[in-house]
């Protein structure tokens, strides 16, 4: 019966991905039809069709690391996993009406034929699943590295005056490596005055303040002072309302104002040269 | 009447309710300082339930009342329930070393706020915010 799945298959493969392709644009999910050019799905989804031919003809192995490689290349294009299995079963459909309509199979053999292709295709999904839930999932992870590469830097501007820049969502990890950072970056840099800026902070609820009212605690405590610079006019509207006490904490609007403020602070400023 | 949901189980949970919340109150025509106080309070809220009821759920409603329009943020958990309200409604209270600001802070946030927890139970807050 696997035989004759396989000579069927391999005989109408023209057939089998053309009705494969008219049957998942009407029925896959939008986003996937969407996300690439016509010319880009009848590609992928030969390319489908061929993975799931060569489950036939080649060795497990073999077939797990072309799973693998379509997984990566589909995950990248942005198909849902829903794809390959939705695809899965619109094949299945497609051989088995297909070998009905022929003759090959008919009331007595479809038992044997519900089985053997149950056989072929369940090992598939399994190693395509999870070759795509792989490839995702490392995806997410080299997104979550690199998000924290540009969590919190401490950058010195000018003698003695260093700057933090904030920018997105802080979370618990992000806020102990900001005080980490700035900490550390205090006393390497030997900065005196500190700017961070959370202009780019989308957010300031109780612990984001509370964060930082911990982190401009600590800078004092090491024998630098802290400003908090960026402060938006609806961010300055919410830390009123919510009731979070900065008095002990300085604030400017603007990075401009801070930089002045620090270099005040540290007895200098900026002139005009003339010539 | 369009409503939507976002469980909170883990600190992104948080990112994903404020975002939908922030999209209703834009979608809603709130100005950026009542966008901010409403996304500040969903924030609350949810930090609330992940950090207290370990889960729950945010949902949000868009409510018509006469000729107001508004948004409600429901918050809704299972976990161990509030054992003394007046207390957390007491400017300063924490039980986690935080700021205390956080529930009266949503009450001056929102317009309308309601509150009632069951020890052992679970909690359920809901605010209205009116657009002006």
């Amino acid at each position: 019966m696997r035989k004759k799945i396989y000579q069927y298959v391999q005989s109408h493969s023209d057939e089998i991905l053309n009705e494969w392709i008219e049957l998942m644009r009407t029925e896959a999910d939008e986003r996937a039809v969407q996300a690439m050019s016509d010319h880009m799905f009848v590609k992928t989804s030969a390319e489908f069709v061929d993975l799931v031919v060569s489950n036939f003809s080649e060795t497990e192995e073999a077939f797990h690391e072309r799973a693998v490689d379509f997984s990566e290349k589909i995950v990248r294009l942005g198909w849902p996993l829903t794809m390959m299995t939705d695809g899965l079963r619109v094949f299945g459909q497609i051989v088995e009406n297909g070998m009905q309509k022929d003759g090959t199979i008919d009331h007595s053999s479809y038992f044997e034929f519900m089985g053997e292709i149950n056989n072929w295709m369940f090992p598939m999904y399994k190693t395509i699943t999870q070759a795509y839930t792989t490839s995702w999932e490392r995806t997410v992870s080299l997104q979550k590295i690199a998000l924290q590469e540009l969590s919190a830097p401490l950058i010195p501007v000018f003698d003695k005056i260093s700057v933090m820049p904030l920018v997105g969502t802080i979370d618990t990890e992000r806020a102990k490596q900001i005080m980490e950072n700035l900490l550390e970056g205090v006393v390497r840099h030997r900065a005196e005055v500190v700017l961070i800026d959370i202009t780019g902070v989308p957010v300031v609820d109780t612990m984001v303040a509370h964060h930082i009212i911990q982190a401009a605690e600590a800078v004092r405590l090491v024998g630098a002072k802290c400003t908090i610079v960026g402060i938006r006019p609806e961010i300055a509207q919410t830390i009123v309302n919510l009731g979070i006490n900065l008095e002990d904490v300085t604030t400017t609007s603007t990075m401009k104002k801070g930089v002045e403020q620090a270099l005040a602070m540290t007895s200098r400023q900026i002139v005009e040269v003339q010539e | 009447m369009m409503d939507s949901s976002v469980k909170i189980i883990n600190e992104w949970d948080i990112v994903a309710a404020r975002q939908l919340g922030r999209n209703v109150a834009k979608e809603l025509g709130f100005g950026t300082v009542d966008q901010a106080r409403i996304t500040t309070a969903i924030s609350e809220l949810a930090r609330n339930i992940y950090l207290y009821a370990g889960q729950g759920e945010i949902m949000i409603e868009k409510v018509e009342s006469g000729t107001k329009k508004g948004m409600t943020i429901i918050s809704r958990d299972e976990g161990p329930g509030i054992p003394d309200l007046r207390k957390v409604m007491e400017d300063g209270f924490s039980t986690s070393g935080g700021l205390g600001a956080g529930l009266p802070g949503v009450k001056r946030l929102m317009d309308e706020f309601s509150i009632e927890s069951t020890p052992g139970k679970g909690t359920f807050i809901q605010s209205v915010k009116w657009l002006r």
